[in-house]
């Protein structure tokens, strides 16, 4: 029976190739992450392991703000010269090199910007020599205090040669150094990863990066001839006593290492989550190719019954069937996961200038693959096996098909598990951290398998309704009655669509949402009339030289320049972060900030105020004192002089400018301009870009411009969003096209029929297009309604962290409107192709 | 080979309605040839009532399909009132059998989503024409479907469907229609119903209609009737009983050496 059934499955290679290509790409997406992320880990440790060569042991200090990878940036301690003598003095210590290395060395290229940087760091440090396996490519070292070095990438993307006076922004305003030598690293590496790299004599790289002269980020230690690693890293521990991190140069690779891979883990997941739509999808995908595989075979399986075979052989056989798909599936999906996780991994690895470790396939990969896929399709095949089972015997007699089952009991257990969804939803914005996660999870599934379920009950008046827009002409009319035939089927397809677009459509309406709150709440309380601030700066906070201030405001026309300073500091025990300002009151009311107690004067040497929901969460009061620890200094205890009502965009503790001197920059990052009434906006922007001519990163925009590029994030989010989920919207072109071929295949004799009465071959491509498209508009359409109502219930559940208004993204819900159509017309071609060729002759032949 | 006298002319069968002009039909090549016609000549006039008979497998669907321009042929010519068949394109074909063909299969004649009367208003509806609200209430009255109009196929019984299909060829008014064995699925008073309709139209209305059977009653209900065996036309005869039908057929299994 079993070989039988086998044999009867492979004759329908068509089919068989759509479905198992849906979990193929669903398969490739999960093997391919692993593949990925496992080929990049290994390079970076490659090279960590590689600026280790020369280290035998590394010291550091304790960090000074201690929080991981994801909530922000550790600030790390500093090391003092002494130190270094402490760890020279240890016995079997061979060269002891104090280290300096700190992000935010931003170099002006030639074009007289700043080179960027879209995420890796651009470090600036002291020049110690070609150690670590540093080479200098071209000129010499820096040896007085207006000299610099650059690595290869840097001058590369800056087009910087030796000799050059080039400008470098650090915690101070910028300063002009002369290009005396270009190094790389050993392999002909034009730098160390995708970093970029200036390197300054000691004195300048202690005071330029981190404010402090003397100071080291590191210490590196080799060992005298005949001592091990470990046993110096032991006597140099022992030496320094607590408060220093002490590693050989093995175990300090790996933790830097660690810190990329906890990043690439994220990535992973990530990428693991947009596997799972696809593989949802397919499932859709799936669960219709077997159903219309039953439909096809129900007499065949009729004959299986009165033959004698029991109802538990067919649905173990069609079982058997699902597995045979899902191992094919899902070997091919691991070649092509391996194929693409290598494609990715070598030009992730150009791109981050690394060498690439070789391309592995970890066993995550291939337990993901083979899980992944063989599971999906048991459970997507598990229904129709179901149903072929109750097939009666007596089907293989009559020529009647069965009659559809009422859709009561779909509709109702349907509707059950959508409002389910919905609460769970609910819920899980009451809710925080895992939990949450799982309930919105649980929640959107429970939806979107309610919606489906409830589908075929609404594809009757819907595709009635839709298909009256084709129903001016005969081919139109026709088309649209045979989308309307199989309601389950139509349904099911549709299903797929629903999935991607509404998925699309709920994450477009909660920051839509989000940033209509944010528009709305500004337009309501935000009265500067310009704000000058950094240009979006990886690693770092662009500053302006506090000096300019005072000419600014001299400038004819405004009324006031408010500016404030950023940096992490610990306050009360906890990480976060401290501003600074120059004139409080200005800030006060250009934000419209209602004083809730005390006084917002400015805050004098050792004062503070804060919002007033902070004050609630730590149970603080005016009056009260609360310890701070700024990044470069000692804690102290700060007196609460006052406490503001938080608004959306402004919140936290905020200092005068006393605490300035012991952030890791003395310069501002921010600054509100109040202009007089009736002052000449364009010159007063004029006159500041003037003064900021030696701050490339800084801009002066208005408020429109600036939350337009504050909100230019979101639509970049969207964006990846979008083309992520766009794989799930590939897999329901499968589907539609799946179940037109069908469609097209069971209707031969009847267009046969047409095309003998007169239709013509274009009005038979017309017709089969017009099916498609009433299916796949009335997808979009229901994953629309189903994305706005997944995006109201959470943008409702956030409505306490701010989110007041709800707004939908009508000109992008047009716009998916639109592919619906467009999927729909690209689904229909081949089908369509099929149907036009129809052998008339073939088709009217009665057998 | 026996051959009667060439019918009598009308007054308006001045040209034919359907002609096949040294049709050969060849299925196949080498060892698996088979030649389905083989040197056919045949005029079917206009008006009349024309029945195509032969043992099975003597080529009588390969005739019908070759003159109605669902099938190419392999040699000779065909034409259709004025129009050549031969040669014509995909769209020429479509737009002759929108036009001037008219067609009742044996079964599968209908479209299960549409109504009867959708179906009976279909070809015109491809055409993009309007019914003649005149002819329309006279088909429908004449084949007797005026309280079956809003039901589906699947409502109707197998007479009525072959019914639906006569009014369907009919409404249209083509130069001529062509039918496979249209009572082949019926029983002999559901297919006396049928026949007596096509008579009808012949007769009160001047449809020309060539129809292939295998029952010498249903043949006996046309104005002459074409005999085939083996590919080649062999004799016929002209307003036949169902006896004289009868009688020829035994002959040509006669002849056929059964
Ligand atoms: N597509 C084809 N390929 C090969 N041979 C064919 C094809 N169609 C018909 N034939 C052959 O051509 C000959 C005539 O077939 P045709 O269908 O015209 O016979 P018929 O007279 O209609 O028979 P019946 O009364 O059984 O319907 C037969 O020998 C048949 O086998
Ligand atoms: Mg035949």
């Amino acid at each position: 029976m079993l070989r039988a059934s086998l044999k009867s499955l492979f004759s329908r290679k068509l089919r068989l190739t759509l479905s198992v290509l849906a979990v193929v790409l669903g398969v490739m997406f999960v093997s391919g992450s692993f593949v990925l992320t496992d080929a990049l880990g290994r390079s970076f440790d490659n090279m960590f392991s590689s600026s280790m060569t020369s280290t035998d042991v590394l010291v550091t200090a304790k960090p000074t703000i201690d929080v991981s990878e994801l909530e922000g940036e550790s600030v790390p301690g500093l090391l003092t010269a002494a130190d270094r003598d402490r760890v020279a003095a240890v016995a079997g210590a061979g060269q002891v090199v104090g280290e300096v290395q700190a992000d935010g060395a931003r170099v002006v290229g030639a074009d007289g910007k700043v080179v960027t940087s879209y995420g890796p760091p651009r470090f600036g440090g002291n020049w110690t020599g070609e150690t670590g396996g540093l080479r200098l490519r071209e000129g010499r070292a820096p040896a007085a205090a207006d000299e610099i070095a650059v690595n290869v990438l840097l001058a590369e993307l800056g087009k910087l040669k030796v000799g050059d006076r080039v400008g470098v922004l650090t915690t101070q305003p910028k300063q002009v150094f002369t290009l005396v030598g270009v190094f790389g690293y050993e392999g002909g590496l034009p730098s160390r990863g995708p970093v970029q790299e200036v390197r300054f004599t000691e004195p300048v790289a202690q005071r330029l990066m981190l404010g402090t002269p003397g100071a080291y980020t590191s210490i590196s230690v080799t060992a005298a001839a005949g001592t091990d690693a470990a046993a110096l890293r032991d006597a140099i521990r022992a030496a320094l006593g607590d408060g220093y991190t002490v590693q050989t140069g093995a175990e300090a690779a790996a933790a830097i290492a660690g810190d990329f891979k906890e990043a690439l883990a994220f990535f992973n997941k990530i990428l693991l989550g947009f596997a799972g739509v696809a593989l949802f999808v397919g499932s859709f995908l799936i669960l219709n190719t077997f159903s219309i595989i039953v439909a096809e075979r129900t007499r065949e399986l009729a004959l299986q019954r009165a033959l004698g075979a029991s109802r538990r052989q067919v649905i173990r056989t069609m079982l058997v069937e699902s597995l045979v798909i899902g191992g094919i599936a899902s070997v091919a999906g691991l070649a092509a996961g391996v194929g693409v996780g290598a494609l990715l991994a070598n030009l992730a690895a150009d791109m981050n200038k690394l060498v690439l470790a070789g391309i592995g396939v970890p066993p995550a990969a291939v337990l993901g693959a083979f899980g992944v896929g063989m599971i999906v399709t048991l459970i997507a095949a598990l229904l129709p096996a179901v149903r072929a089972s109750r097939v009666p015997p007596i089907a293989a007699l009559q020529e009647v098909a069965i009659p559809d089952r009422p859709l009561t009991r779909l509709t109702v257990s349907g509707s059950v598990l959508a409002a389910a969804g919905a609460g769970l939803i609910t819920w899980a914005m009451a809710a925080d951290g895992d939990t949450a996660m799982w309930l919105l999870l649980g929640g959107v599934l429970g939806a979107f398998v309610g919606v489906a379920l409830l589908s075929p009950a609404l594809a009757r008046p819907t595709v009635s309704l839709l298909g009256r827009l084709f129903s001016w002409s005969v081919p139109g009319r026709l088309g649209r009655l045979n989308s309307g035939r199989n309601p389950r089927r139509t349904a099911i397809t549709a299903a797929a669509l629903m999935v991607g677009v509404a998925l699309i459509t709920g994450v477009n309406t909660m920051l839509t949402s989000v940033e209509q709150s944010l528009r709305g709440n500004a337009a309501e309380s935000f009265q500067a009339d310009l704000i000058i601030s950094g240009q979006e700066s990886p690693g770092v906070l662009p500053t302006f030289d506090a000096a300019l201030l005072p000419g600014m405001r001299r400038l004819p026309g405004v009324v006031s320049v408010a500016a404030e300073y950023n940096d992490q500091a610990v306050i009360d025990g906890e990480p976060g972060w401290a501003k600074a300002v120059t004139d409080l009151p200005a800030i006060v009311r250009d934000l419209s900030l209602p004083t809730v107690a005390g006084s917002l004067a400015q805050p004098g040497p050792r004062e503070v105020v804060l919002d007033d929901e902070t004050a609630r969460e730590s149970g603080l009061s005016v009056g009260d004192t609360v310890s701070v620890r700024p990044t470069r200094g000692e804690p102290a205890e700060y007196r609460i002089t006052g406490v503001y009502q938080r608004v959306e965009f402004y919140g936290g503790y905020v200092f005068g400018t006393d605490i300035t001197a012991q952030m890791r920059s003395q310069q501002p990052s921010f600054a509100y301009v109040t202009l007089a009434s009736g002052a000449d906006e364009r010159a007063v922007r004029d006159g500041l870009t003037a003064l900021l001519a030696d701050s490339p990163e800084m801009l002066v925009e208005n408020q429109t411009e600036y939350l337009d590029r504050q909100l230019g994030d979101v639509a970049q989010l969207m964006l990846m969003i979008q083309v992520l989920l766009g794989l799930a919207i590939v897999i329901a072109i499968l589907g539609v096209i799946n179940t037109l071929a069908m469609s097209v295949l069971e209707r031969t004799r009847e267009i046969g029929l047409l095309r003998a009465i007169g239709l013509g071959r274009a009005a038979t491509m017309r017709m089969v297009t017009v099916e498609a498209v009433v299916i796949t508009v009335f997808g979009a359409l229901l994953g629309l309604v189903v994305g706005a109502g997944l995006g109201a219930v959470m943008v409702r559940g956030l409505a306490d962290d701010g989110l007041k208004e709800l707004a939908l993204p009508w000109a992008q819900m047009g716009t998916y409107l639109a592919l619906g159509v467009v999927v729909g017309v690209l689904a229909a071609v081949l089908p369509a192709i099929s149907a036009a060729r129809v052998n008339v002759l073939r088709a009217i032949a009665h057998d | 080979m026996t051959t009667a006298a060439p019918p009598q002319s009308r007054q308006r069968a001045e040209t034919a309605a359907a002609r096949a002009a040294g049709v050969w039909k060849v299925y196949g090549s080498g060892e698996a040839q088979v030649v389905a016609l083989r040197d056919v000549d045949v005029e079917l006039e206009r008006g009349r009532f024309t029945a195509i008979m032969g043992p099975s497998g003597s080529g009588k669907s390969t005739l019908m399909h070759c003159l109605a321009g669902l099938d190419s042929v392999t040699r000779g010519q065909v034409s259709i009132g004025e129009t050549a068949v031969t040669g014509l394109s995909d769209a020429g074909l479509t737009k002759l059998r929108r036009d001037k063909v008219g067609f009742i299969f044996q079964q599968f004649n209908l479209l299960p989503t549409l109504s009867a009367e959708e179906n009976i208003l279909l070809p015109l509806a491809i055409a993009g024409r309007r019914p003649d609200p005149a002819w329309y209430a006279t088909v429908i009255d004449t084949v007797g479907l005026r309280d079956r109009l809003h039901h589906r196929p699947s409502q109707l019984s197998g007479g009525q469907q072959q019914r639906v299909a006569c009014a369907r060829a009919l409404v249209a008014r083509p130069e001529v229609i062509f039918a496979d064995e249209p009572t082949g699925n019926l029983d002999s008073r559901s297919g006396a119903e049928v026949l007596a309709f096509l008579r009808r139209s012949v007769t009160e209305y001047g449809q020309t209609i060539i129809m292939v059977t295998h029952d010498a009653n249903a043949a006996s209900y046309a104005d002459r009737v074409v005999f085939l065996a083996d590919g080649a036309i062999v004799h016929e005869l002209t307003s036949p009983s169902a006896d004289a039908v009868l009688d020829t057929m035994k002959s040509l299994d006669r002849r056929d050496g059964r």
